[in-house]
């Protein structure tokens, strides 16, 4: 007879038991938490059965941070204590912060980490921080729901972030005690929620209309591979701006009369209600706070509103298409994300631009969490037969400074990683024992257009010859996109690497004007390079002639010949002040030929001196 | 996985420049199936640290074989010849010369009457000088013959440039209409 086994209270004795893992879109304006439960993925909500979590934090002195809608209720009371769009600051600078700071009406402190503080009555605190006090939200939201201990989760972030971007996130979700199985891009997770990925192939466009951005992605699925063709959009457009031109367009209905504020926040609120109320009705009748006045707004009057607004996505998906690649014809499938996509004249302006009717089936505010939570399922290993597989491309490409201020790209974008490579550099000077690693992301090829993820030093290089020690520099990059380097000196195995964790990013329209600017600038970059290149050309010269004169200029040129070196030397280094590389490349010409007898006689003199002890016998075999 | 085996190997396929590419994504598809890191995201941080470096490899050999002109350096580099950044191969006179006229059209046919039908034929035209190419470095290798092979990838090189050259050129145009 079997023994019965008794589990210990908490531990289940089934190992097959389904893992808990949960998918979480951390929004700029909203975020959600979603599972699959019973085979379905669903949004889970809080004890009154609302879905969506506002990203708001409110801080106060003694007592825990309010996250979501009761924080957002503080924004008007007590407006630096309550923390609004944490998400436009994750892996940003302080003085991309200070740049900001106009939207945004926080107080900053210098934290001497390059990372932003934001000044709260619970102290200074770093977007990382503010992001994990939602993700700590979500997080007990889903315990409770699920009972039980999160597996991991999967979190989802734009198509554009960097590695410094999405570092922070990983870096919020740690800190609120989450276990990242991933990191999803977003208009990849929204195709997964539609179950594009089982298709063979396709190009695939996410129109992603939130209520303060725009993002428009352009995706190719190639067997299983979901690489980002092209991102675009306007981070300063959404469903905010078309509750304004409507409320504006109240006013002037209204005729002559003066709005207070607490009236123009009626009005405001009263606008997004006809805006929602419109989607499914034709026809809308109200009255006027202020003036009382009655009045009908129909379908056909908001849509006049704000097609110059719809207009303005649908030539960001022009340009998108054209940056990808690919023609509307190529694209198979529309897939629409964001509430304001509800609005019918967005989607049939996009259904016509595209020449298809678009996925709307889902619903827009929660379809990225509901991907993010089929991925998750999988990734904790509740579907061992799934074929699902995300392969993913690197963002923007990876490189390293070279001499002059270029950058030697070491790996492109679009790369499929997880991806490791590497590269081989040498020394520039004579005796050269140190070298400063810096690696950049960026599509530029001047270090200054790119941004700056790491600085590191490899110490130790024994000294020799300019270009004769061998550096390999190693990129390897995780699924995530998550970057490590490692440096080493292959003569003598002397080895430095760095984790890559920035304190700072780029923002989303910096990097979506980085992208636009390294097509439109390929010509000004080709020239600037070329530039460089001359600079670095004509700084070797002078080096090396500066040295041979210390050296041999006493015993090998004349007082005079030495003096006229010296000046054309000096003509050459004022060329290289100059913007021109034909003057440069002419100069150095130049230099070189004038020099080019004191070049004879120091290799005479030194054949002369190596010969000097050496029997013609050895300098024979030497030969032969 | 085995890293010790050749790109070839790996994907369990013939040793040549002639290549199934469907027959390849078909192979990569299964071995990232197997080794990539979300398959072993619920495990331990060795198995996890195995499968990115499993998977990079993988990457890396898809790349090179799925790109003909690094798969043709490949093949090279197994029979022992370096075509890397130093190939320094001697070209004929001649077909310098013709890359030298092409390179002239190139910028004759962005400024011509009709540039979007000189390009294209440019772009037929160096496209056919590639895929001839790509033949006689077969022919080469299959005979063993790699000096004549080294050099055929050094002509690619330059075929390869050039055909870049006009894309970028038709990707200006595309700019200014």
């Amino acid at each position: 007879m079997a023994l019965l086994q008794i589990a210990e209270p908490g531990l289940s004795l089934d190992p097959h038991q389904r893992k808990l893992a949960v998918g979480i879109d951390l929004g700029t304006t909203n975020s959600l938490v979603a599972t699959v439960r019973n085979g379905v993925a669903e949004t889970l909500s809080d004890s009154d059965g609302v879905h969506i979590l506002p990203s708001v934090v409110h801080y106060s002195e003694a007592k825990p941070p309010l996250v979501g809608q009761q924080a957002a209720f503080k924004a008007n009371q007590d407006p630096y204590n309550t923390v609004q769009s944490i998400k436009r600051l994750m892996g940003r600078s302080a003085s991309d912060a200070l740049q900001l700071g106009e939207q945004l009406p926080y107080e900053f402190v210098e934290s001497g980490t390059g990372m932003p503080y934001l000044r709260t009555a619970a102290g200074d605190l770093s977007p990382v921080q503010i992001s994990a006090d939602i993700l700590k939200a979500l997080n007990a939201r889903a315990e409770q729901s699920l009972g039980g201990e999160l597996e991991g989760a999967v979190i989802t972030v734009p198509a554009y972030f960097d590695d410094a971007q999405r570092q922070a996130t990983k870096d919020a979700a740690q800190l609120a005690g989450l276990n990242v199985l991933r990191l999803l891009n977003e208009p990849t997770a929204a195709a997964v929620a539609y179950g594009l990925d089982q298709q063979d192939k396709g190009v695939v466009a996410v129109y992603d209309l939130g209520g303060g951005t725009f993002d428009i992605s352009i995706l190719r699925l190639t067997r299983g591979v979901f690489e980002v063709l092209a991102t675009g959009g306007d981070s300063a457009l959404g469903g905010d701006d078309f509750d304004h031109v409507l409320a504006n367009w109240l006013m002037q209905q209204g005729g002559e009369h003066q709005y207070d504020a607490s009236t123009t926040r009626e009005l405001l609120g009263l606008a997004r209600s006809v805006k929602e109320r419109l989607t499914a009705e034709e026809q809308i009748n109200l009255t006027l706070p202020g003036t009382g006045k009655q009045l009908a707004v129909t379908r056909a009057d908001f849509n006049e509103l704000v097609k110059p607004l719809v207009a303005k996505t649908i030539r960001a998906c022009k340009r998108a298409l054209k940056d990808a690649g690919v023609t509307t014809e190529e694209i198979q499938d529309v897939v629409m994300v964001g509430g304001s996509t509800r609005v019918p004249l967005v989607q049939s302006s996009v259904g016509e631009f595209f020449q298809r009717a678009p996925h709307i089936d889902i619903d827009p505010d929660r379809v990225v969490a509901i991907g993010a939570a089929l991925q998750a399922d999988i990734l904790a290993g509740n579907k061992p037969d799934s074929e699902l597989l995300l392969l993913d491309v690197l963002p923007l490409s990876l490189g390293l400074e070279t001499m002059g201020g270029l950058v030697e790209k070491v790996i492109h974008r679009n790369t499929a990683i997880p991806v490791a490579r590497a590269q081989e550099f040498t020394t520039y000077q004579d005796g050269q024992t140190a070298m400063l690693v810096h690696v950049l992301q960026g599509e530029r090829e001047l270090v200054d257009h790119c941004r700056s993820l790491a600085r590191f030093e490899l110490r130790g290089i024994p000294p020799m010859a300019a270009g004769a020690a061998k550096i390999r520099v190693t990129f390897q990059v995780d699924a995530d996109g998550l970057l490590n380097v490692s440096a080493k000196e292959l003569s003598t195995g002397i080895e430095s690497a760095v984790q890559v964790k920035p304190s700072y990013g780029l923002s989303d329209s910096e990097i979506t004007r980085m992208l636009q600017e390294s097509y439109s600038n390929a010509q000004d970059d080709r020239e600037a390079r070329s530039l460089r290149e001359q600079q670095v050309e004509a700084d070797r010269l002078i080096s090396a002639l500066r040295s041979a004169i210390a050296e041999d200029g006493s015993r090998l040129l004349s007082e005079q010949e030495a003096k006229d070196l010296l000046a054309e030397i000096e003509v050459l280094e004022n060329l290289t002040k100059g913007e021109s590389a034909g003057a440069i490349e002419a100069g150095v010409e130049h230099l070189a030929q004038v020099s080019d007898f004191f070049a004879s006689r120091r290799m005479d003199s030194s054949i002369q001196s190596a010969l000097q002890g050496q029997s013609v016998d050895y300098f024979e075999k030497e030969k032969g | 996985m085995d890293i010790a085996q050749n790109f070839f190997e790996l994907f369990g396929l013939d040793t040549s420049f002639d290549l199934d590419l469907q027959l390849l994504s078909e192979r990569y598809r299964e071995l990232q199936r197997e080794h990539h890191p979300d398959r072993h995201a619920h495990k331990g941080e060795r198995e996890q640290r195995l499968a990115v470096q499993a998977t990079a490899h993988l990457n890396e050999a898809f790349e090179t074989l799925k790109t003909p002109l690094l798969r043709a350096q490949y093949l090279l580099k197994l029979e022992g010849v370096d075509t890397g950044e130093e190939n320094r191969r001697q070209l004929p006179g001649p077909f310098l010369m013709q890359q030298m006229e092409l390179r002239e059209s190139l910028v004759e046919a962005a400024s011509g009457q009709d540039p979007f039908e000189a390009l294209d034929k440019l772009a037929v035209e160096a496209k056919g000088l590639e895929a001839a190419e790509y033949s006689q470095f077969n022919a080469a290798l299959v005979a063993q013959e790699l000096d004549s092979a080294e050099i055929s990838i050094r002509k690619l090189q330059f075929i390869n440039k050039l055909i870049r050259e006009i894309e970028a050129a038709e990707d200006r145009l595309d700019e200014e209409y």
